[in-house]
């Protein structure tokens, strides 16, 4: 399945994440997950939330800068072994993953979610 | 062409020289009577009034600078009793003390009419409404836009800064035709257009730009044309000499010189004599027809060149400027090299990536180190979640700034906002290297 992911831009200072978050948060948009792309300068902060459309339109009011960008999501068991057997399919067939991050869910299931540019055929291929 | 002074517009080079010997020699005259800061000046040079028989004398009189004006706050350097003296603005120095300026009424008479020609030379009619978003007040932008438009016969909009709502809705409902303001106000009010949801740019009027005071690169230039949908014009002056409209832009690169009225020299910085035409130095003015604080030779900082002849673009005689590059005083010397804020603006400005006129350069000591980090505004357009195309882009505007100032600088990307304009004159830099 193809995945909504919003990256927002922040330098990497004490203190820049946390007006982003309360933005979010203040405005009813849950995060569902978040993870940071770091450089000693800024980071990217890449967020799966319930709204990326809205978070992105109340974000870039209040001056940030950002991106929706399409993800392909597996579904997986969130058990050992699950994740080589993605990355081996998609190595096999020449796909480059640009990066790559997962959560386990409550459910007993893991979302692996890839960052690459042959989306669809990724997508295919895990299917 | 334009209905103020047509004669001096195109007078002959030879004739331009006679008026101004003639001016030179009054106003050296009056000066050595009258002010008495500038006659101890001549007098230590051993300069008398009958040596200055034409223009070409100018070279035998000392300079004045900004620090003689400080040095005699206030009223030191002028000319006649207050009596006489109609207005005083002054203009704000970084180290503390003003410098005033006084004006008589005939002062003021010239002035507005160097503010009426420059805006004949952009093309202003009287039929012209006249948006005025320079501050008023102490600051000679304001009324000198002011009383110049009405001296035009414009239909004058005293605006002043701030609030920017208010003056969007006044621009659009008045119908404004001309907008005189500093170029980051201009590109600041493209921008509150853009992000307002109930006005776009059709709903405005707008056709000439009479922006100055404060130095800006082409590539902002291009901004503000494509953000107002107006042609935008250079307008130069300082208090010292007057105010805006010293010299005036015809819609070609340069600048042309009131100088029947203001009379310009360049020169070298590092030796004050006179370089040709074309070669860049410190602008130097000596006011041929003021009373309230004559100058004679004083050094702008401002750094251009000067350039006789026909203007291939108008046909104007008057002498020409460059646009001003730099300051003396706000060049940045890092490392040992020369850099001024103009050349990374240009730089930046040219980076489709950046909105390159939203910048700052900080520059610190670390160590025996100079350090030079420019933060400027990514454009949101171009914005990706990959650090690689971030890193792409930082590249490509170290290697574009590298080959503007020969030094690197370290390249902070910012978002929108991050860096803003202000209503006024824009602060570009911040130096916190503390020279023992």
């Amino acid at each position: 399945m193809i995945i909504n992911q919003l990256a927002v831009y922040s330098q990497n200072e004490v203190g820049k994440l946390l007006p982003i978050i309360k933005t979010l948060g203040m405005n009813g948009i849950n995060i569902e997950s978040l993870n940071i792309a770091d450089t000693p300068e800024y980071g990217i902060v890449r967020m799966l939330t319930s709204d990326n459309v809205k978070a992105q339109q109340i974000l870039s009011e209040k001056g940030f800068i950002s991106t929706i960008t399409s993800l392909v999501g597996v579904e997986v068991k969130d058990e050992a072994g699950e994740l080589s057997k993605t990355l081996e399919t998609l190595a096999k067939n020449g796909i480059d993953i640009e990066y790559i991050y997962s959560y386990s869910r409550k459910d007993g299931k893991a979302l692996i979610l890839i960052k690459t540019d042959k989306i669809k055929e990724a997508e295919d291929l895990l299917k | 062409m334009e209905k103020y002074n047509t004669d001096v517009m195109t007078m002959s080079r030879e004739d331009m020289e006679k008026l101004q010997s003639e001016r030179l020699v009054e106003e050296i005259k009056y000066v050595y009577e009258n002010q008495k800061a500038y006659r101890a000046k001549m007098d230590e040079a051993g300069v008398k009034p009958e040596d200055i028989k034409s223009i070409k004398d100018i070279t035998k009189l000392p300079f004045t600078t900004k620090h003689d004006l400080r040095e005699n706050y206030p009223f030191g350097f002028f000319a006649c009793s207050m009596k006489d003296i109609v207005r005083i603005h002054a203009s704000s120095g970084t180290t503390g003390k003003l410098t005033t300026v006084g004006y008589t009424q005939r002062d003021l008479d010239d002035w507005s009419e160097a503010f009426a020609r420059s805006l004949a030379i952009a093309g202003v009619t009287k039929d012209d409404i006249i948006h005025i978003s320079y501050g008023y007040g102490l600051f000679t932008g304001g009324l000198g836009a002011h009383y110049g438009g009405e001296m035009m016969g414009c239909a004058v909009v005293p605006c002043g800064t701030g609030n920017t709502q208010r003056q969007l809705q006044l621009m659009k409902d008045f119908g404004a035709t001309v907008l005189c303001c500093t170029p980051s106000y201009a590109l600041f009010l493209g921008e509150a257009i853009e992000k307002d949801p109930n006005l776009t740019i059709d709903d405005f009027k707008l056709r000439i730009g009479v922006f100055g005071a404060e130095p800006w690169s082409l590539g902002m230039k291009e901004k503000i044309e494509e953000k107002l949908h107006l042609k935008a014009y250079d307008i130069y002056g300082l208090s010292e000499i007057s105010g805006p409209g010293v010299s005036m832009n015809c819609g070609a690169e340069e600048l042309h010189v009131q100088e029947d009225l203001f009379y310009p020299e360049v020169v070298d910085v590092d030796t004050l004599e006179p370089v040709p035409d074309g070669v860049r130095g410190e602008l130097v003015f000596t006011t041929l027809r003021k009373q309230g604080v004559p100058l004679i030779r004083y050094r702008t900082r401002d750094l251009c060149s000067i350039q006789h002849g026909v203007c291939p673009h108008c046909g104007r005689t008057i002498v020409r400027m460059s646009r001003v590059t730099g300051r003396t005083d706000d060049m940045l010397i890092i490392r040992g090299v020369n850099v001024f804020p103009s050349q990374i603006e240009s730089a930046l400005t040219k980076i489709e990536e950046l909105n390159g006129s939203h910048y700052l350069l900080v520059v610190e000591r670390q160590g025996l180190l100079d350090t030079l980090e420019i933060r400027v505004e990514m454009n949101p357009k171009f914005f990706s979640d990959a650090v690689k195309d971030i890193e792409k882009l930082r590249k490509k505007v170290d290697h574009e700034v590298t080959s503007a100032i020969g030094i690197a600088a370290k390249i902070t990307l910012c978002a929108p906002g991050e860096v803003p304009l202000s209503e006024g004159k824009t602060k570009r830099t911040i130096d916190n290297r503390v020279i023992e």
